[in-house]
């Protein structure tokens, strides 16, 4: 064993331009697809024909069909709209929520900010996903309550980032000569604070979609989220998991589609996070 | 140290507060009472004054904060009522299923220690060459599959293509703990054998390293006794953290494998609304995550000789 006292401190070139165009395009062509999922199905995702029932994979059914006979690879396309969709937006209003939250407290200290900070560490204090499984169980499930039940523990990660880059901010220099020169404070936050923490919060919301889209996809699992019949790939694997012993290309379908979506969205945040963040770890 | 252990433990009073309070509420923003379900389960028709009379006598029409503190008051003794469908106490089901959950963490978390450490120092010291890239590679692929679906290959793999072990536990023993436990470690081994590569990296570029070199100390040596000693403390405070969070993300884990701990058992009260047993397990399991925290935090201080000297010149 050696230590890498020469070669650590080589550049390690990364390249994230091409990484970052690369895995940006492979980002659009998966929201395209959910998007045009109704075109793209080969069959009716919802179509059941209990004559083909649990086929094989075949060139007529890539993925084989499930016990109603209905086409797995047009399920997982259809399933793509609410599964990627709901990451998407779940991670939007996090990152959106969070930073406003985050800016404000760090921009107005004092009682206020104290106070939030204690509630955030309230939802911080549950751990992993227990708060989201009771809070999508009060609510009933559903795939809009699953996103409300992970907005709650989800948003006080980006009140912090946010949080602590307006205080460091706040005291800078640049900030006293933009106030010097007449700016009022709605202008220093979406003229200079909001520009420089927005990388932090990027690579932050980025990385987080892959997490997002696991988690929905879990709470769907146990039957807090989406609910059958409708296409989505969490419960689509619990739905057919019954299926495993015999005919296993039916749960590991909607499976492999979460992999590699979270996979594409991974690939990508880590991209975004060398482009902006280029002395982050790797 | 003394003034920091009471330090924390205060700050910590107003979080279980808060952490009590939310769960309390909660639950009485699932729209109904235990009244209600109380009859409700009985299948009988009562009418409203039936409903109110046992209402005033279990003090469901005192004020909102009232009833929180009096419910809390009878959380801390250990009565939390009774489950809705088994009509069985709450809080000796919770603590009955306890140790079956604690024993599938203590196991993962030692199997994650056993992967993920020895090959995360592998991939710091191979830094950029073949062992540390397919390592990263794997770690990715570890860190993009839900545990769901890692749980169905295994199942798959192990049970149905291998026969090796039976599909769904046949009880809390080691041979059914095997799978849970794998699904578990693989995700988290995925995540920190990154970190430990991280930490051990972070010390190999720490200017003592590079003196320690130009002393002709040998590599072994430095990587062994002085990196190693610095970067362990990193890595125990990590492992130390993931316990409280694996406590809680073995809910899905037990439920496919029907391991029976508090995760299927917190599943199966949401499936069917069995609400008093959902709160048990939602204040309990906060409350356990905060202690470890705390606990870990202490921890650190004690085993950092950095922290623990310049706490006492204080």
């Amino acid at each position: 064993m050696s230590i890498p006292t020469i070669r650590k401190q080589k550049i390690v070139k990364n390249h994230w331009k091409i990484r970052l165009i690369l895995f940006g395009i492979l980002a659009v062509l998966l929201i395209l697809t959910a998007l045009f999922s109704e075109q793209l199905c080969p069959y009716d995702p919802y179509l059941q024909n209990l004559a083909n029932a649990k086929a094989a994979p075949s060139a007529d059914h890539i993925f084989g069909t499930d016990r109603y006979g209905r086409d797995m690879l047009s399920r997982v396309i259809a399933g793509s709209r609410t599964s990627i969709f709901s990451s998407l937006i779940l991670v939007a209003v996090i990152t959106i929520f969070g930073t406003v939250v985050g800016v404000f407290c760090g921009w107005k200290g004092g009682w206020v900010d104290s106070l939030i900070m204690r509630i955030s560490d309230i939802f911080l204090a549950f751990p992993g996903l227990v708060f989201a499984l009771a809070a999508a169980a009060v609510l009933g499930g559903g795939i809009q309550n699953a996103m409300l039940a992970l907005a709650a523990i989800s948003w006080p990660k980006y009140a912090r980032i946010a949080r602590g880059q307006t205080m460091a901010q706040k005291e800078a220099t640049y900030i006293q000569a933009a106030r010097l020169s007449g700016c009022n404070t709605g202008q220093i936050i979406r003229r200079h604070i909001l520009p420089n923490i927005a990388g932090a919060i990027l690579v932050t919301a980025m990385l987080d979609i892959g997490t997002m889209l696991m988690e929905l996809a879990g709470l769907s699992f146990l039957g807090l989220g989406a609910k059958p019949p409708a296409a989505e790939w969490g419960s689509m694997m619990s739905d057919t998991r019954n299926l495993l012993a015999t005919h296993p290309w039916v749960p590991f379908a909607p499976g492999i589609a979460i992999f590699v979506s979270v996979t594409v969205f991974n690939l990508l945040g880590e991209a975004v996070r060398d482009w902006l963040d280029p002395h982050s770890e790797r | 140290m003394k003034k920091y252990i009471v330090k924390r433990i205060l700050q910590l009073l107003p979080i279980l507060l808060g952490i009590t309070f939310l769960s309390f509420a909660m639950m009485r923003l699932a729209g109904s009472d235990a009244v209600t379900e109380m009859y409700s389960n009985t299948g009988s028709a009562v009418s409203e004054e039936v409903l109110d009379a046992a209402r005033e006598e279990l003090g469901l029409n005192r004020p909102f904060l009232v009833q929180y503190f009096s419910w809390l008051g009878e959380m801390m003794r250990g009565n939390m009522g009774v489950s809705y469908i088994s009509g069985r106490d709450v809080f000796a089901t919770f603590v009955s299923k306890l140790p079956a959950t604690l024993l599938l963490t203590v196991l993962s978390v030692l199997l994650t220690i056993v992967i993920s450490v020895p090959l995360g120092i592998l991939a710091a010291v191979k830094q950029g060459r073949l062992a540390d890239q397919v390592l990263r590679f794997l770690s990715f692929i570890g860190n993009a599959m839900p545990n769901f679906f890692v749980a169905l290959l295994l199942m798959q793999l192990l049970s149905m293509k291998l026969r090796w072990l039976p599909v769904i536990s046949d009880g809390t023993t080691i041979r059914s703990a095997i799978m849970p436990m794998l699904t578990l470690a693989i995700a988290m081994s995925a995540k920190y054998m990154r970190q430990v590569r991280t930490a051990v990296l972070e010390e190999l570029n720490k200017e003592y390293v590079n003196g320690a070199m130009a002393r002709g100390v040998s590599e072994r040596v430095i990587l062994w006794k002085s990196v190693m000693r610095s970067a362990l403390l990193t890595i125990v405070t990590l492992l130390a953290l993931s316990i409280g969070s694996l406590l809680g993300g073995t809910a899905i884990v037990e439920s496919i494998f029907m391991w029976d701990g508090v995760g299927k058992l917190a599943v199966d009260a949401i499936q069917m609304r069995d609400y008093p047993l959902i709160q048990a397990y939602v204040v309990w399991m906060a409350i356990i995550y905060v202690v470890v925290n705390l606990i870990t935090d202490l921890l650190y201080r004690v085993l950092d000789p950095k922290i623990r000297l310049g706490a006492e010149k204080e």
